[in-house]
């Protein structure tokens, strides 16, 4: 109990250490070497401005992701469904842009408030479903199970390109559907500023908003909260809607910036992707930009990583991943202290 | 086990919650620990069971120095305390609850724990359903438990902090003979913390008495009351004389209403009280009483019958919509229903109090300091709720309650107030029935519901058997109907 307390300030820190001490073994278990490594990751993240802007692209939907998540869990609840969600923003930015062609601010504007909307659709699905007694965890995997059906179908049926054939992807959109990017990147400025005003936007909710005292007093102790009374339904509801509509913006991004049309695996994970993002930050507000920041460039430098050595790019993803699991793991230090006393108390007893 | 304190000390910020306090307990013993709200008791107590570190001191059982570092720790030691708030709800069973604190886990067939735990649940005179959630549990009920938890672990101390508010006069007798036998016949040593001073004088053998975090001294017992009373306070002021307004127009009347649990089935009762009136609910625990004035907060539905709100019929009620309606609610466990940890008192009064899409910090602040002035507090606008001690979050809690409110549901008003407090929280309950507001009350204390009431309601087996104007009846009467008698 009488722990420093600097100590949980800098607790990230300690597991992102031991992960880096961990898959460097991995790595000299390859045969490869480590400095070399995580040499060519530094320099495919941000190697030159092309690079650094490839790093901000990928950041950019994750960092809308995570954002929207720090919302939900501070209500309490367990978003697992926002990768379904992004899917969905994904579907409604690809649905205006298949079928509408007006004026490029226009069209995108459009594009932009359907991908939310459908976003905050799939959410409050599982809003609804969770007040029906499906946990949101439950209810949040059968949505993103049914995200990715709907997603096949229509590239398969209504959205298959003229040509036919490909199950692979929709045709691409037109021109003034897509974000305007930078060069020959897909960093887009109008994506960036999105992401910023995003961000503003939820420390303002949770800072400073009487809804966001009230998430947090649901996300504590839902009996007293419906005491004081915040009504849990509207504040469930609404706290997934929000998450979903960052959601599906972070998905209309993916598809107007990254991709330039409607493909399988749109998402590429990054749903999940920000779960682990929220956790590693701790639930808090200020370093979430950063870690996502750190998993953006972890995984597009993973791909110069492949081009230099003879390493496979999931390196990247083996890295995140064992870093979370750590995290997880030095996070439960208290319970595992506590376990480790009561071991030590029953052998004192017997 | 002879257990010394040796000039504990502890602060938690500027507040000096124990000042070098040292005492001692001889095995066999049962020994009350006495003092007002925000004493030390508490802090005291937890030093003791391993919970928190002290600042300075040490603790000695049989002699040798102790450091504890868990609650754990100090079980394996001997020690063993059951907390005045029981933290949190776990989402497990009974039975799991108890095997989960053991060495061996889930290995033990399930079965054979039951049964133990069944026997053991016997031994000392409570009745245990191993299959049910501990949420569906009385308060008293998950003390008996955490109890029969501590016993199994092996406690040779036991640390009671208030174990009976909140509980029935037939629970707490139940708990006082087998206290009695642990200390008599097991040769345990006993500490109870408790305002209340008769039941002190009942089962212990002495008295420490705490004033603001210094011992003030102690007493053999029984010895006269005053003489308690005077370590505590000093003096006591002498009670205002209680106003018995008329009872005005109805705030709420019930028709042919019942209720409905896994347990138990209220009958169809009728019920009316008016404005201005206070009526009390008595009963054995889970007599029914509890989810009828949960029913009429719209936190339980109706299972038949109906519910008028101020003369007007209210389908469907629900909390949200009953607190528009100036209906209130105070339930008994105030970190698990009421406060919210981890929040400050300024945030909740933002939360009850919106003014605006945006929180008003400096207008929060000065609400929560203007609270805690008129209820007297002992916290700052920016302590968490769950730093304070149990009389000043009960205190906290009565803060919360809008000044229009216009029926007043309460689960056991006064739990964990000493003297003062509740008769100042009274004070204020009456202050509100003079500005039109109606009270409902349920208490385990018959003195209290006996001294408070206009009307007293009397439950059993879920059934409204008798009500009585307080006035005409007395304790002894009042503990026979509420035991089924006629
Ligand atoms: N964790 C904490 N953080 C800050 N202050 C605390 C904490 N725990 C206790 N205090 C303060 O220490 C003082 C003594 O509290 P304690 O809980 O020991 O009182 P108590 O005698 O048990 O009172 P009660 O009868 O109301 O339960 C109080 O002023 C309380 O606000
Ligand atoms: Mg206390």
């Amino acid at each position: 109990m009488s722990r420093p307390a600097w100590l949980p300030r800098l607790w990230p820190l300690l597991p992102s250490f031991v992960a880096l001490l961990l898959t460097s073994l991995l790595l000299l278990a390859f045969g490869a070497s480590p400095p070399l490594a995580f040499g060519a990751i530094w320099e495919g993240a941000f190697g030159n401005q092309d690079r650094l802007l490839t790093t901000v692209a990928f950041w950019i939907p994750l960092m809308l992701s995570s954002l929207g998540l720090l919302i939900s869990f501070r209500a309490g609840l367990w978003n697992i469904g926002i990768e379904g969600q992004f899917i969905l923003g994904a579907i409604g930015a690809s649905w205006v842009a298949l079928s509408l062609q007006l004026p490029a601010p226009l069209q995108i504007s459009l594009q932009m408030l359907a991908a939310m909307a459908a976003g905050a659709l799939w959410a409050g699905l599982a809003g609804v479903l969770k007040r029906w007694g499906v946990h949101e965890i439950f209810g949040g995997l059968a949505l993103n199970n049914l995200a990715i059906i709907l997603t096949n179908y229509l590239i398969a049926g209504p959205w298959q390109p003229p040509e036919g054939g490909s199950f692979r992807g929709t045709a691409p959109f037109h021109a003034d559907a897509l974000l305007p990017l930078v060069g020959a990147t897909r960093f887009s400025v109008v994506a960036l500023g999105l992401a910023l005003l995003a961000f503003g936007l939820v420390v303002l909710a949770l800072r400073n908003s009487a809804w966001g005292l009230r998430l947090k007093a649901l996300g504590r102790n839902p009996r007293s909260a419906l005491l004081l009374g915040v009504s849990s339904r509207r504040e469930t509801l609404l706290a997934m809607a929000f998450c979903g509509a960052l959601a599906g913006l972070g998905g209309a991004v993916r598809v107007l910036s990254w991709f330039d049309s409607l493909r399988q695996s749109i998402s590429g994970g990054i749903g999940y992707l920000a779960l682990m993002v929220v956790i590693l930050a701790a639930f808090r507000l200020l370093w979430t930009p950063l870690v996502a920041f750190f998993f953006a460039a972890v995984l597009s430098g993973s791909v110069v990583l492949q081009l230099r050595t003879q390493l496979h790019s999931s390196l990247g993803n083996i890295l995140t991943g064992v870093l979370v699991l750590l995290v997880l793991l030095f996070g439960n230090l208290d319970s595992l202290r506590a376990w480790w006393a009561e071991w030590r108390a029953g052998r004192r007893r017997s | 086990m002879r257990v010394e304190l040796e000039k504990i000390s502890k602060s938690f910020g500027p507040v000096q919650a124990n000042r070098a306090i040292s005492l001692a307990f001889e095995p066999g013993l049962i020994y009350g620990l006495l003092g007002e709200n925000g004493a030390g008791k508490s802090t005291l107590m937890k030093i003791l069971s391993g919970y928190q570190p002290a600042d300075s001191g040490r603790i000695l059982l049989d002699g040798a120095p102790q450091r504890f570092r868990s609650p754990l720790d100090a079980l394996a030691a001997g020690v063993g305390m059951l907390y005045q708030d029981p933290l949190d709800l776990p989402p497990f069973t009974v039975l799991e609850n108890y095997l989960l604190g053991r060495r061996g886990g889930l290995a033990i067939p399930r079965r054979r724990a039951a049964g133990e735990l069944r026997e053991l649940g016997a031994r000392y005179g409570f009745e245990v359903h191993p299959h049910e959630r501990i949420e569906d549990l009385s308060l008293g009920e998950r003390q008996q438990l955490e109890l029969l938890r501590l016993l199994s672990g092996g406690a040779r101390l036991l640390i009671l902090d208030e174990p009976t508010t909140g509980i029935s006069a037939a629970q707490k007798e139940l708990l006082f003979n087998s206290l009695r036998s642990l200390a008599r016949d097991e040769g345990k040593t006993l500490i109870l913390v408790s305002h209340k001073l008769d039941e002190v004088q009942e089962l212990c053998n002495r008295a420490y008495v705490l004033r603001k975090g210094e011992l003030a001294g102690e007493a053999e017992l029984p010895c006269p009351n005053k003489r308690l009373v005077g370590l505590m306070f000093g003096q006591l002021p002498s009670r205002p004389a209680r106003p018995r307004p008329e009872a005005g127009p109805p705030r709420l009347e019930l028709r042919g209403a019942a209720v409905r649990s896994p347990r138990l089935r209220t009958q169809p009762t009728d019920l009316q009280v008016g404005a201005g009136e206070v009526l009390g609910l008595a009963g054995l625990e889970g007599s029914g009483q509890e989810l009828l004035l949960r029913a009429c907060a719209g936190l339980l539905p109706l299972a038949a019958g109906e519910l008028y709100l101020s003369g007007v019929p209210q389908r469907r009620l629900d909390y949200l919509t009953a607190r528009q309606l100036g209906v209130h609610y105070l339930a008994a466990g105030r970190l698990e229903e009421g406060l919210v940890s981890g929040m400050t008192l300024s945030e909740h009064m933002a939360l009850v109090n919106p003014n605006g899409l945006f929180v008003d910090r400096a207008a929060s602040k000065a609400q929560a300091a203007e609270r805690i002035r008129q209820y007297q507090v002992v916290a700052r606008p920016r302590s968490r709720v769950e730093e304070l001690s149990g009389g000043n979050q009960q205190r906290f809690l009565f803060g919360l309650l809008p000044p229009d409110a216009q029926l007043i549901l309460a689960e056991h008003p006064t739990r964990g107030l000493d003297l003062r407090s509740s008769d100042w929280i009274w004070g204020q309950l009456d202050e509100r029935r003079k500005q039109g507001a109606a009270i409902v009350f349920l208490s385990a204390e018959l003195d209290e519901i006996l001294e408070r009431s206009d009307r007293i309601a009397v439950f059993f087996a879920g059934r409204l058997s008798r009500v009585l104007p307080a006035g005409e009846t007395s304790v002894d009467e009042l503990g026979h109907l509420i035991g089924g008698g006629a």
